[in-house]
């Protein structure tokens, strides 16, 4: 019945939404960041744990819809072992994919995120998704306060 | 009572032919905005092909005719929620000015530091802010009267609220989130006998209901042209006569004056008063259109169309195992507001939508009625004069199938 949605709501979508991976509060981050996107009342927490210039854990809490919740989940666990710069890096990327400036972003670079790639026909949707890499650039550059998406 | 045709209805309606996502379109989004018959549509390309010039202002006979077919538009409002007076009737953008409008003339002039004025927990964000930013101007101090868990006003508790220091009551007729219908008859009478003004937010109502204002007895009444199958653009505000005379004017213009020198400005009576500048002519023009329209169907019969409609959607949705309704007022208009065990309102909404189904997933301009029942959104269908239980089936079918999808 939802043909028309098998790029947007691709299985992995759904069963990160079921099962959201590193979802928990961390009690020893020490990058703590809140996104908040005042269209549909989506927040997450974002907990990281940076030492030496590597991400060696991140965790989040919060609701959202299922592209929001698959978006966090599956970047908290690619993001893991990662260096900030290489964060950074996947950052750019990703939100280029997602708002599709830029079709010949190399999809294979971003790895399993790609099944995030749905997202650019979906005007409506595309905040849903670079919600938790928003939050990921504001904890990278160490800002303290809550971002938003508007 | 005449025979109500809803397919004939729906002819008169070009947007409904429409297809979306390759199916056909069903609109269940008319708490957001309501579309537009033929007729009103056809108000507006008259009025730019034959009859367009600026208001109140030329002698020529273009801006005459635009004069009388924009006045005959205050007329048709007038009549329509049965004012005593065509004064009375403020052409505005919307019911968010309009409220704001009250809050920055009235608020002002009339209330002051240590004032209270009393709103309720079911308003929609124009019957709240525009009353903080007041008391932040003037320290005055908002009380909200509280909701129980159907989403219906605890009239008691509004009741305890009214003291000598309420200066005002701003309360909405019906709530855009549940579909709540307030007993205002009773809120205004409980506020009169303390000789305080109410404004009613009649955004969701209008549409909904015959509205007599002088049967109601409130002070100020404000709607949206957009929510009335009227053009977007257009708002009423209306205001009793002496309270409006006592207002000074909200913004200065052009139309709003009397004589101007540089020492000294006249204002006009009203209500021009309070339309400074050129105002969104044509679209008030189709907004009089609108309402020749639904007074030819009939406020009564549109009523009895969306109580059918809305029961019919209500018992289909409470045989939905996982489906929440937010909002069982036991007095309600044409809102479903619901949400899905595990699903989050926009996933419901991009699914439907792939479906032609166009509901409304969000706060709904609500955030503090999301926050009282602890969700972040909720998922709204809300019916119009035009829809069928058909259209109720295909949505019903649409969630049973995307509930399954998510598994």
């Amino acid at each position: 019945m939802f043909e028309d949605l098998r790029d947007l709501y691709q299985e992995v979508i759904f069963d990160h939404n079921r099962n959201p991976r590193n979802f928990r509060v961390m009690d020893d981050a020490n990058r703590q960041v809140e996104g908040f996107n005042p269209l549909c009342g989506d927040r997450l927490t974002l907990f990281l744990k940076i030492d030496d210039g590597t991400i060696t854990d991140a965790s989040f809490q919060g609701s959202g819809c299922a592209i929001s919740t698959a978006s966090v989940s599956l970047m908290t666990e690619i993001i893991k072992g990662k260096s900030e710069s290489e964060a950074d890096a996947l950052f750019t990327q990703f939100h280029e994919m997602a708002t599709g400036k830029d079709h010949e972003v190399q999809l294979e670079a971003l790895g399993k995120l790609a099944v995030l790639a749905g997202v650019r026909e979906y005007p409506a949707r595309v905040k849903c998704a670079t919600l938790a890499w928003h939050t990921l650039d504001a904890a990278l550059k160490n800002q303290q306060q809550s971002i938003s998406t508007e | 009572m005449t025979h109500y045709s809803v397919a004939n209805i729906r002819a008169d309606f070009p947007i409904l032919a429409e297809t979306i996502r390759n199916k056909p379109l069903v609109y269940l989004d008319n708490a957001a905005s309501c579309q537009k018959p033929q007729a009103v549509i056809d108000s507006l390309v008259h009025t730019y092909s034959h009859e367009y010039a600026n208001i109140h202002r030329g002698v020529h006979t273009l801006s005459v005719k635009a004069t009388d077919r924009f006045e005959a538009a205050r007329e048709k409002v007038r009549g329509f929620i049965n004012a005593a007076s065509h004064k009375e009737i403020i052409f505005v953008r919307g019911a968010t000015e309009a409220i704001n409008l009250v809050a920055q003339s009235y608020g002002r002039s009339q209330l002051q530091a240590g004032d209270e004025i009393v709103i309720s927990a079911m308003e929609h964000h124009a019957n709240i802010v525009p009353w903080q930013m007041l008391c932040q101007q003037i320290g005055t101090v908002l009380k909200v009267a509280p909701i129980n868990q159907a989403g219906e006003l605890l009239l008691d508790d509004y009741l305890a609220l009214l003291s000598d220091k309420t200066k005002l009551v701003a309360i909405t007729h019906m709530s855009n989130a549940l579909g709540s219908i307030n007993p205002v008859e009773t809120i205004i009478a409980a506020a009169h006998a303390r000789n305080i003004p109410v404004l009613l937010d009649g955004a969701q109502a209008i549409p909904h209901m015959s509205v007599d204002v002088q049967a109601l007895d409130c002070d100020f009444y404000v709607f949206s042209g957009h929510k009335l199958y009227g053009p977007s653009g257009t708002g009423v505000l209306y205001g009793k006569q002496a309270l409006l005379e006592a207002m000074p004017p909200y913004q200065g213009g052009g139309d709003m004056i009397r004589q101007v020198t540089f020492a000294k400005t006249e204002y006009a009576g009203l209500p021009h008063k309070f339309e400074a500048g050129t105002p969104a002519i044509a679209e008030i023009i189709g907004l009089g259109a609108a309402i020749d329209y639904l007074n030819a169907i009939g406020m009564a019969n549109i009523a009895a169309h969306e109580a059918d409609l809305l029961a019919y959607a209500t018992e289909q949705a409470l045989a939905i195992q996982g489906l929440n309704i937010i909002g069982q007022a036991s007095h309600k208009g044409g809102i479903l507001s619901f949400t899905l065990d595990r699903i989050h309102p926009h996933d419901i909404g991009t699914m439907l939508d792939s479906l032609g189904i166009a509901i409304r997933a969000g706060h709904h301009c609500a955030m503090p009625v999301m926050d009282f029942y602890g969700v972040p959104a909720t998922a709204r269908a809300s019916f119009g004069l035009y829809n069928t239980r058909e259209e109720v089936d295909v949505l019903m079918q649409g969630i049973r199938s995307l509930i399954e999808v998510f598994g």
